[in-house]
């Protein structure tokens, strides 16, 4: 049952050392900082982060970069001009990078969400990324043998969810989230409300709550919806 | 030397805004299309309202509406460059996975990509430079190469120092192999494909010149097919 937190120190108690952490969010849209903020004074080090980004400016996950508690980052796209944590991090050798195609990274965390074992993509194949992976040709097409990624834990933001844990997102912050909140163990989601089951329409609902373990009220989120 | 390649010579090579325009123009209409980040994204300024074309951007969205401005700027609202935009009548939004199978899946009509490098067959080099230094980023460009109907690429045809982007074969990473359909550059509209490069048009240089310029074979146009037959638009 998903579990209604009163604070976000709360909601992220028990991420163990070596997690691997699902961290929502394209750029800033969707990203979770007030429980990245709590991952933060957790404590939780030598953590794997997978993340469409790998921080912006000074906050959020490249605040958990910055203070050393990140070895390796799962990501498509690490490269933007206030990325500067991760890019110092990468070149001093600090910090591990897994670079997947964005679709992959989508398509591998769907795969560990809904118990499928390894797919077979055409994304990349016959370039550097599907270096060493296994490939078949299937309709006369090279495919490349796709693994899931599972989470231990997922952090997520969406816009409103009731006390059963079912989510509505807002725009395009819902990006990752629907489909990382399937594939972690512990699924916590910030949100800028909660209202009582009944209120949200169930033909609306985007993530059922039986994929949210705990969620807490931020607030702090853009404007109506 | 074919008689139905089109040379405007009567001008010189196309400005940035003028080959953006010239890309919108073999966009169907009624098409679902994915326009990469950079230049690209400029071919929506020259897409007809009218014309139906329906944008899909990486990030969960179809009917994105033209760049966020003044109050309508919202953070939560944002394409695949991270740029606020603003939303259509008729827009729908969906998560990641859903995005990648309309990208992946053959949904999308067209897409445009940049790029470093193309081959004559059309290979696409557009995600990584190979410099040491380099942070590499992939997004999702080897998706978008593999899983559109058509992919178009628009470049300059020459990097400033004057070395051909069209190349035998790519020297920088691959993003795709044999994904490229049609290539758009300031000088010259080339189809690609298994049998390797047709110059459709070219502007500000005859075809020849381009001939000499160029370090890969040029096939012939077809003599006899309608220009529209061959842009299949």
């Amino acid at each position: 049952m998903t579990e209604v937190c009163a604070t976000t120190d709360e909601a992220v108690a028990g991420v163990a050392d070596g997690a691997t952490v699902l961290v929502g969010g394209f750029g800033l849209a969707g990203m979770p900082s007030a429980l990245i903020d709590a991952l933060i004074r957790q404590g939780a080090t030598d953590l794997t982060v997978v993340c469409n980004n790998a921080g912006n400016g000074e906050t959020g996950l490249a605040a958990l970069l910055a203070a050393g508690r990140v070895r390796k980052v799962v990501c498509s796209f690490p490269r933007q001009s206030d990325s500067w944590v991760f890019d110092r991090l990468y070149r001093e050798g600090r910090i591990e990078l897994e670079l997947v195609p964005q679709g992959n990274l989508a398509e591998r965390m769907r795969a560990a969400g809904a118990g499928i074992g390894a797919f077979y993509c055409p994304t990349g194949a016959g370039t550097l990324l599907a270096e060493g992976k296994e490939t078949r040709v299937i309709d006369g097409r090279l495919h490349v043998l796709e693994h899931p990624i599972r989470g231990d834990v997922a952090l997520i933001k969406a816009r409103v969810s009731d006390r059963m844990g079912n989510l509505v997102y807002r725009k395009t912050a819902r990006n990752f989230g629907p489909v990382m909140a399937t594939a972690a163990t512990t699924t916590i989601v910030e949100v800028h409300s909660l209202v009582e089951p009944g209120e949200l329409d169930p033909e609306v609902v985007v993530t059922p709550g039986i994929f949210v373990d705990r969620v807490v009220v931020t607030g702090d989120q853009e404007g109506p919806a | 030397m074919s008689r139905s390649v089109i040379e405007h010579l009567d001008r010189g090579p196309l400005d940035r805004d003028e080959l953006a325009a010239r890309v919108a123009r073999d966009i169907p209409a009624g098409s679902y299309v994915n326009l990469g980040i950079g230049q690209p994204t400029t071919v929506a300024n020259h897409l007809r309202p009218e014309s139906g074309i329906v944008l899909h951007t990486e990030n969960g969205m179809l009917g994105m509406g033209p760049e966020a401005t003044g109050d309508q700027i919202d953070f939560d609202l944002i394409n695949a460059g991270k740029v606020p935009v603003t939303e259509l009548p008729g827009a729908s939004y969906f998560h990641h996975a859903d995005s990648f199978a309309i990208m992946r899946g053959g949904h999308l009509d067209v897409c445009v990509l940049g790029a470093f490098q193309v081959s004559a067959c059309g290979d696409l080099a557009n995600w990584h430079t190979g410099a040491p230094d380099a942070i590499p980023a992939v997004g999702g460009a080897m998706d978008l190469a593999i899983g559109a109907k058509r992919v178009f690429v628009m470049m300059t045809l020459f990097t400033k120092d004057g070395t051909p982007k069209l190349v035998r074969d790519c020297t920088y990473p691959l993003t795709g192999v044999r994904c490229v359909d049609r290539l758009y550059t300031d000088v010259a509209v080339i189809e690609l494909g298994p049998q390797g490069a047709t110059v459709l048009e070219t502007y500000g240089l005859a075809h020849s010149r381009l001939v000499e310029l160029l370090d890969v074979p040029l096939l012939d146009a077809p003599m006899d097919v309608p220009y529209a037959a061959v842009e299949g638009a």
